[in-house]
């Protein structure tokens, strides 16, 4: 079980106030992405949970429990750290033993459980090594067996992939996916990183000053962001967000289309422009055009097949289904 | 020419360091020649630098009439628990100031540090009385407690900047693991911290061992230790160089063998956190 439920909890330091008075809740088994830019609150938000910071108001309830004032340890919950905050001094079977050596359990069962989880995370060869013998990835999972040995109610992760590099990266995050999928724990997972926060989520929190901004499916705020933050945040390359006369068309302040979201023609279009940088994936071509309706440049994604010069003159069309129209506050409007 | 200007240049460094070593080390050579001199020999002039002739007599007159032994056993007391008992009082210390400081833990820092500039016979008086009423005039107890005190702020300093290089997630995540604060410390802060804490307790040992000030003034004949030895021989019976000389060598023996092995761990102590 691990239902965790944030009732009106704030945080300050002194006078700054990073996490205004924010409620949520993370249903159990649910795997949880907390998303935003850097100082956005989210691993405060996350360190509060985990009872590593004192919350400054509100309450903190774990599978229905009041939890606000009890320390880390009572909690019932694992963390994995960015930094793994394996202990240096500690094989790795002494790393991953240590939860259950502090709950006391007897040997037998301590190294059952161990066992196990290196099995799980193949590290069956790598128990008698110290942390500093090992890469990366193999500190990461001696980070993330050591959190599952202690069968906790929720796994909370504060940016584990973001010391790895970009190859391992995509591994450990399927490896965590496959992870929850066994587990069918709740997992509550802090990144600054939108791919990840889309790939691994059932449930997108993205925050921004320590609010939250939105909250849904990967989808959902893909496909309806409610506010140009959303808008602009999920998703990559971002969302063309434009204002001006054109957006006046709409009814709106701004509006937004993706990059999928627009024809690009050489013949005739709603908008003129000139196509300036080009990126080849292969698969795409993002091409960055520069339209006289507008002073940034909109990006637009092309099939690999297409090619298009520096300086050519072409038209876009956005598909009037999948535009956003957003209000003077930015918000979405239906 | 500039790779022989380099190498030139490390010739002179190399050997003004030498030079300044050897300045610092001629006084304990010195010491250690006299006291195989003669009486006459060591205070000829011009004084005699090797060729004498070599005696063991200082060392016999001096075992003969002081028990070296009973000396040595009380500075290793008073060293030992002195280093011991600060250590144990400075780690929960040294950890809150430097995992949760608060804006007043610099202060108190400086604070603790500042006692150090205090004159220590400006509190003679009173730590005298004190030590009347408690009874524990020339007892070893109150020379631990003293020079604990007295070392206390040194080491919690040098405890403080150890444990300032670890990082504090890691503390977190045992925090995470369920440890309790005797758990985390026990378990986790302090195996991490041993080289740190090895040379607190060395550099602290030295400083205990050599303190003169209040092992002279507070002890008289049951806890005396090796300072107290050396000075019986500096006595107003008259100058007896050799026999002094004798005494000091005996009483920096064992502190000077044990800085020798353990340089490395001195160096890092005294320089960890300066360079990195």
């Amino acid at each position: 079980m691990g239902r965790i439920v944030l009732d009106q909890v704030s945080k300050s330091f002194g006078e700054v106030e990073v996490i205004p008075p924010l409620d949520l809740t993370i249903e159990d088994g649910e795997f949880t992405v907390f998303v935003g830019p850097s100082g956005c609150g989210k691993s405060t938000l996350l360190r509060l949970i985990a009872g590593l910071e004192d919350s400054s108001g509100g309450h903190i309830r774990i599978d229905g429990a009041d939890a606000t004032n009890v320390p880390p340890a009572k909690r019932g919950l694992a963390m994995v750290f960015q930094s793994y905050a394996l202990y240096p001094h500690m094989s790795v079977r002494k790393n991953i033993a240590f939860p259950l050596r502090m709950a006391k359990l007897d040997q037998v069962e301590i190294d059952r459980r161990v066992d196990g989880a290196a099995a799980v995370l193949n590290l069956g060869d790598y128990l008698d090594r110290r942390p500093g013998q090992l890469s990366g990835g193999q500190r990461q999972r001696v980070a993330i067996g050591r959190a599952i040995v202690r069968e906790p109610a929720a796994f909370l992760f504060d940016e584990p992939l973001s010391n790895l590099d970009a190859a391992l990266r995509v591994g450990m995050r399927l490896e965590i996916s496959e992870l929850h999928k066994r587990l069918q724990t709740t997992m509550v997972y802090v990144t600054h990183d939108q791919v990840e926060a889309m790939t691994m989520a059932d449930k997108i929190v993205v925050l921004h000053a320590g609010r939250v901004e939105q909250v849904g499916s990967p989808l959902e705020l893909y496909r309806a962001p409610r506010n140009t933050f959303v808008a602009g945040f999920i998703g990559s390359p971002k969302m063309n967000l434009l204002e001006g006369p054109e957006a006046a068309k709409h009814n709106a302040r701004t509006i937004g289309t993706r990059p999928e979201h627009i024809a690009i023609s050489e013949t005739d279009g709603e908008w003129a422009g000139t196509v300036g940088v080009s990126e080849h994936l292969g698969s795409d071509t993002f091409f960055h055009v520069k339209c006289d309706a507008f002073p940034e440049p909109l990006t637009v994604r092309a099939s690999g097949e297409m090619t298009v010069g520096y300086g050519a003159k072409v038209f876009l069309t956005p598909d009037p289904a999948h535009l956003h129209r957003f209000d003077e506050q930015g918000l979405r409007l239906e | 020419m500039a790779r022989a200007a380099t190498s030139q240049r490390k010739v002179l460094n190399t050997a003004l360091a030498w030079a300044v070593g050897f300045l610092i080390f001629f006084p304990i050579l010195w010491t250690i020649l006299t006291s195989f001199k003669t009486e006459a020999q060591a205070i000829a002039s011009p004084p005699i630098f090797l060729n004498f002739d070599w005696t063991l007599e200082n060392y016999a007159v001096v075992q003969e009439r002081s028990n070296y032994m009973r000396f040595l056993w009380n500075s290793i007391i008073i060293a030992g628990g002195s280093t011991i008992l600060g250590t144990i009082i400075a780690i929960p210390a040294a950890w809150s100031m430097a995992f949760v400081p608060s804006k007043r833990t610099k202060d108190i820092l400086l604070w603790m540090l500042s006692t150090k500039m205090l004159p220590a016979v400006g509190v003679l008086y009173p730590i005298y009385l004190l030590f009347i009423k408690m009874g524990l005039l020339d007892s070893r107890a109150g020379l631990v407690i003293v020079l604990m005190l007295i070392n206390l702020p040194i080491i919690v300093w040098m405890l403080y900047t150890y444990f300032r290089e670890i990082p504090g997630e890691i503390l977190e995540a045992a925090r995470m693991d369920g440890a309790t604060l005797k758990d985390e410390i026990l378990y986790v802060l302090t195996p991490m911290a041993i080289p740190g804490i090895a040379s607190t307790l060395l550099l602290n040992f030295i400083l205990a061992w050599n303190e003169a000030f209040w092992t002279l003034n507070l002890t008289a004949a049951n806890a005396a230790p090796l300072t107290a030895f050396i000075a019986s021989y500096s006595s107003p019976e008259g100058l007896f160089y050799a026999k002094l000389s004798a005494a000091s060598t005996m009483a920096i023996a064992p502190i000077l063998i044990l800085g020798w092995f353990s340089q490395k761990q001195l160096v890092r102590g005294l320089t960890f956190g300066a360079v990195k």
